[in-house]
C-alpha cells in the first residue's frame, strides 16, 4: 500500500520535471524548426558571453560574502523587531527592476541622497555606472535572498552542538571553524548558484546601470533577435549557449555542496553562549538595513502621493496579478513538492541542475516558442492569463525546489521508516507528516513565488492586450507614456502588493498552532 | 452550456446595441501604448465606428518592433486586417516580409517634412529625435558634435532594443556617413548610460541623472500642455534632425480588404489625426482642419529634415550599430 503510494509519487514527480524542462528548455526547440537557416554565434557574442558571465560570477560571490556576516549576525542575536527585519529583507528580491533600479538611484545616482550630501560637503558627485552599479543592483537584489538561505543553515546547526561548543570554552573562531564552517560549505554553493543563475539573465539592470554597451549580457542579444531581428534560430542558439553556462554551473556547484541537513527552525534563534561581537553585529545589521532600506523608502516616497489617484485601469490590472500570482503559487507549490519528493531520495546532480537552469529561461523565448506551438490549436491571446499564470509557476520552481528539496529530505529521512512501518497512506502522510514538516521553507518558498510572479512582466508583454494587462505591464505602458508620476504610484502599489503577498505566506510558515 | 449561451446573448445584445456591426469586424495591430487608455485607440475608435458600420478592434501587440515579429511569426494567417504604428526603420523588413498589400488609392499628399512615396505604408504621424532638457540648462550645444565637445551628460537608448536608439544611431549615420564613428568617439564620454528602452531613459533624466536625454522635438508639449509646466526644452542641432514616421499598411491576408481600405483613408481625416497631437504626443502626418493644439508652437522647428530611404537604413542598419557599439565600448 505505501509501496504503491509511493511509486504513484515518484511518477508525478518525473512528469513535474518533464512539465518544467519541456516549458524551459523545450519552448526553444520550435525556434530552431521554424527557422530558415541555422542561427549563427558571431565573435562579439564571445565578447558579450564573457561579460554576462564575469558580471554573474562576482554578483554571487560579493552578495554571498556579505550574506555570511549578515546572516551570521541576525542567527546569534534576539532583539525587538527581528521577525519584522526578517520579513524586510524579502522585499528587494520582489521589487521589479526598473522600480528597484530607480530606488537603488535615488541613493546612489548623480543626483541621488548620497551625491546631495557629497555635494553639501564640497565633494563631488557619485558616479556608479558601470561595472560598479551593476554589483551594486545585483547585490542589492539577491543579498536577501542568500541571507534568508544562510539563516535556515544556521537554523540547522543543533542547539547541543552550540552547549557542547560552549563547554570547550569555543571563542567566535573556533565557532566558525568547527562548527559553522561545515554548515557553510554544505549551504553556501547552492545558494551562490541561485544568484549566478539569477544575474545570468539580467538584462535591463545590467544594461542600464552598466553604462553602455560593454554591459551587453546574452539576453539583451536574445531580445534583439527576437524582436528586431527577426532571428528566431540566432535566439534559440543564444538561449541555448545561455542554459549551457548555466547547466555547467549548476554541475559544478551542487557537485560541491554536500546534501544539508535541515531542522524545521527558521527564524529560530538557538540559545547561544558566545557573546562576544556584540558591536559587530550591530554594525553589520545596520548597515545592512540602510543599504537596503533606503531605496525600498525611495520607491514608496515617491510613489506615494499618485496612490491616491490611481485610475481605475490600474486597480483592476491589481486585481488581475494577484489572482495569477496566487494561481501561479500554488500550481508552483504542486509541481516543486513533487519534484523535491524525487530528488530527495538520492543524489540527482543533473536532474536537480536541469530543474534549477529553468531559472536563466528568458521569458521571452518561452513565449515565443509557446505561440508557436499553441498558435494552429488555439489563439494564445485568449489565454494569456492562464498562459501567464502557468508559465510563472514555472519560472517559480527553481527557487521553490531550491528551499523546499533539503527540508522534504530531512523530513524523508527523520520520518520515512516510521511512516512506512505504521503504513501510513498518502494522503495521511502528507497531511500530517510532510506539510507540517516542511511548513517553515515551505512558507517562505511561497512567498517569494507569489511575490515574484506579481511582479514578472514575463510573457504577458507578449500576450497581454490592454484587457489583459497586469499591474507591471500597465506601469510599463504608464511610462512609455510620459505618465513617470502615475507609474511611480502603480510601482508603489506594485511592491506594496507583493510584499502583503509575500508577508502573508512568509508569517503563515512561521505562525506556531501550538502556541 | 446555458451559462455559455446566456453570456453569448447578452454579449451579442450589448454590441448590438453599440454598433448595427453589419459589416462585420476589422482587427488592427498597434503597439501598445496607441491603444491605452490615454493613447489615441479609443478616440479613433469611436470616430471610426460612427461611420464604417462596423467593428474596430484594436489589438496591441508590444512596441512597434514586436508588432512586425508577431505578423511575421503569425504569417499569412494571420487574423489581422490592417498593422499600424511601424515605423520607417521597420517598413523595409516589412515589405520584404509580403505580407503588405499596397495602399488604397486617392489618398491626399501627407504634411511631411519630406517626399512621401511608399507604395504600400500610409504614415499616420511623425516626430523629430532631439536631446531633450531643461530650459534653465546654460550652453545648450547646437549640434551633435559641438554636444561631443562639451562637459554635458546624456542618456540615450540601445538601437539593438529601442527605436529611439536606433534613430540616433541613423541620425548620426545620415548627418556625417564616415565620420560617424569619430562623433560616436566624441559623444563617448558625455554618455551617462545606455537603456533598453525610451522610458527608463526618460525616467532617469527626470531624476536627474543627466543633463540631456534622447527624445522627440514634441515632448516638451506634453510636460507643458498635460503638465502645465513649461520647464522642458528640446535642443536644435545644425546637422538637422533625423526623424521618425510611424505608418500602417493592409495585409494581403486581409478578410477585409474594403473595410481596411476605408480605414487608411480615415487615417487622414481629422477624426484620426485630431487625436494625435495630445495624445500620442507627436506631430500629425495629415494636419486637422483646427491646426495643431496650443502649446505647439513652442517648440523647435529644424530646418533640415534627416531621414534615409527604408531600404538605405535597413541597409546601413547593421553597420551603423556596430559603429556605435565600437565607439562606446572603448
Amino acid at each position: 500500500m505505501a509501496r504503491r503510494a509511493l511509486s504513484i509519487s515518484t511518477g508525478l514527480g518525473a512528469a513535474a520535471i518533464v512539465i518544467v524542462v519541456a516549458l524551459t528548455l523545450g519552448t526553444i526547440v520550435p525556434l530552431l524548426w521554424i527557422a530558415e537557416a541555422p542561427g549563427r554565434i558571431v565573435g562579439a557574442d564571445w565578447a558579450v558571453l564573457r561579460f554576462t558571465v564575469v558580471q554573474a560570477f562576482l554578483s554571487a560571490v560579493l552578495s554571498v560574502l556579505f550574506a555570511v556576516p549578515l546572516a551570521r549576525a541576525l542567527a546569534r542575536r534576539q532583539f525587538w523587531g527581528r521577525q519584522a527585519l526578517l520579513l524586510l529583507l524579502g522585499a528587494p528580491f520582489i521589487v521589479p527592476v526598473i522600480v528597484a533600479v530607480l530606488g537603488i538611484l535615488a541613493v546612489w545616482g548623480r543626483s541621488g541622497w548620497l551625491s546631495d550630501g557629497l555635494g553639501a560637503l564640497g565633494l563631488p558627485a557619485l558616479d556608479i555606472y558601470g561595472m560598479t552599479g551593476v554589483l551594486l543592483a545585483h547585490v542589492f537584489f539577491n543579498l536577501p535572498l542568500v541571507t534568508r538561505m544562510l539563516l535556515t543553515g544556521w537554523a540547522a546547526i543543533r542547539a547541543e552542538q552550540f552547549r557542547l561548543a560552549a563547554q570547550l570554552g569555543f571563542g567566535p573562531r573556533d565557532m566558525l571553524r568547527h562548527v559553522e564552517a561545515p554548515m557553510l560549505r554544505e549551504v553556501l554553493p547552492g545558494a551562490g548558484l541561485v544568484v549566478f543563475l539569477i544575474c545570468l539573465t539580467s538584462f535591463a539592470v545590467a544594461l542600464t546601470l552598466g553604462g553602455g554597451p560593454r554591459a551587453t549580457t546574452l539576453e539583451l542579444a536574445i531580445y534583439q533577435s527576437l524582436r528586431f531581428d527577426f532571428d528566431l534560430s540566432r535566439a534559440a542558439m543564444l538561449a541555448l549557449v545561455q542554459m549551457g553556462v548555466a547547466l555547467a554551473a549548476a554541475i559544478l556547484l551542487l557537485g560541491l555542496g554536500r546534501p544539508a541537513e535541515f531542522a524545521d527552525a527558521l527564524g529560530r534563534v538557538a540559545e547561544r553562549y558566545d557573546t562576544g561581537g556584540l558591536w559587530q553585529d550591530r554594525l553589520v545589521i545596520g548597515a545592512a538595513l540602510l543599504f537596503l532600506g533606503l531605496p525600498m523608502l525611495a520607491v514608496v516616497a515617491r510613489g506615494a502621493p499618485a496612490l491616491l489617484t490611481l485610475s481605475a485601469s490600474i486597480w483592476e490590472a491589481a486585481l488581475r496579478s494577484v489572482t495569477i500570482a496566487l494561481a501561479a503559487t500554488a500550481i508552483c507549490f504542486a509541481l516543486s513538492l513533487a519534484i523535491a519528493w524525487v530528488l530527495s531520495t538520492g543524489r540527482a546532480v543533473l536532474a536537480e541542475g536541469m530543474v534549477l537552469i529553468g531559472l536563466t529561461a528568458s521569458s521571452l523565448v518561452i513565449g515565443t516558442g509557446l505561440f508557436i506551438l499553441l498558435r494552429p490549436i488555439v489563439d494564445p491571446f485568449a489565454l494569456a492569463l492562464p498562459l501567464t499564470a502557468v508559465v510563472n509557476a514555472v519560472m517559480g520552481v527553481p527557487f521553490a525546489l531550491r528551499v523546499l528539496l533539503p527540508a522534504v529530505a530531512t523530513v524523508r529521512r527523520g520520518q520515512g521508516q516510521l511512516a512506512a512501518s505504521l503504513g501510513l497512506s498518502r494522503g495521511v502522510w502528507l497531511r500530517h507528516v510532510l506539510l507540517p514538516g516542511i511548513r517553515r521553507p515551505a512558507g517562505f518558498a511561497l512567498g517569494l513565488v507569489a511575490a515574484f510572479s506579481m511582479g514578472d512582466l514575463g510573457i504577458i508583454a507578449l500576450f497581454g492586450t490592454s484587457a489583459t494587462a497586469t499591474l507591471p505591464l500597465e506601469m510599463a505602458q504608464l511610462m512609455g507614456a510620459y505618465r513617470m508620476e502615475a507609474a511611480a504610484g502603480a510601482g508603489a502599489l506594485l511592491l506594496i502588493l507583493s510584499f502583503m503577498l509575500f508577508a502573508v505566506f512568509d508569517a503563515g510558515g512561521r505562525y506556531d498552532h501550538a502556541r | 452550456m446555458k451559462t455559455v449561451s446566456l453570456t453569448l446573448l447578452a454579449t451579442t445584445a450589448l454590441i448590438g446595441a453599440t454598433h448595427a456591426q453589419s459589416r462585420g469586424e476589422l482587427v488592427v495591430y498597434t503597439y501598445d501604448s496607441f491603444t491605452s487608455d490615454w493613447g489615441p485607440g479609443p478616440v479613433v475608435e469611436e470616430a471610426f465606428e460612427a461611420v464604417c458600420d462596423c467593428d474596430l478592434t484594436f489589438v496591441g501587440a508590444g512596441d512597434g518592433a514586436a508588432l512586425l515579429s508577431r505578423v511575421q511569426l503569425e504569417g499569412a494567417r494571420s487574423d489581422a486586417d490592417v498593422v499600424l504604428g511601424l515605423d520607417t526603420n521597420l517598413t523595409a523588413r516589412a515589405t520584404a516580409t509580403g505580407l503588405f498589400a499596397d495602399k488604397p488609392a486617392g489618398l491626399p499628399t501627407p504634411d511631411l517634412p519630406i517626399a512621401w512615396t511608399d507604395p504600400i505604408f500610409t504614415p499616420f504621424d511623425w516626430g523629430y529625435f532631439a536631446f531633450v532638457h531643461e530650459a534653465d540648462l546654460a550652453d545648450v550645444p547646437t549640434s551633435l558634435k559641438a554636444l561631443g565637445e562639451s562637459d554635458l551628460s546624456i542618456i540615450v537608448q540601445d538601437p539593438r532594443s529601442s527605436t529611439p536608439g536606433l534613430g540616433l544611431v541613423m541620425w548620426v549615420d545620415a548627418a556625417y556617413g564616415d565620420e560617424a564613428a569619430a562623433v560616436w568617439a566624441a559623444l563617448a564620454d558625455n554618455v551617462v548610460t545606455v537603456t533598453p528602452g525610451w522610458s527608463e531613459a526618460y525616467g532617469l533624466f527626470l531624476e536627474g541623472e543627466a543633463d540631456m536625454v534622447l527624445s522627440y522635438t514634441t515632448s516638451p508639449a506634453y510636460h507643458l500642455i498635460a503638465e502645465d509646466d513649461p520647464s522642458k526644452s528640446a535642443a536644435a542641432f545644425d546637422e538637422g534632425h533625423y526623424m521618425q514616421v510611424e505608418v500602417a499598411g493592409i495585409l494581403k491576408g486581409s478578410d477585409q480588404p474594403d473595410l481596411a481600405a476605408e480605414f487608411i483613408q480615415f487615417m487622414a481625416t481629422d477624426g484620426f489625426q485630431g487625436a494625435i497631437p495630445t495624445t500620442n504626443w507627436m506631430y500629425p502626418a495629415f494636419t486637422p482642419a483646427g491646426g495643431l493644439p496650443d502649446g505647439f508652437e513652442t517648440l523647435i522647428t529644424p530646418e533640415t529634415a534627416l531621414l534615409l530611404p527604408a531600404d538605405e537604413a535597413e541597409a546601413r542598419r547593421a553597420a551603423a550599430i556596430e559603429t556605435w557599439r565600437a565607439a562606446l565600448s572603448q
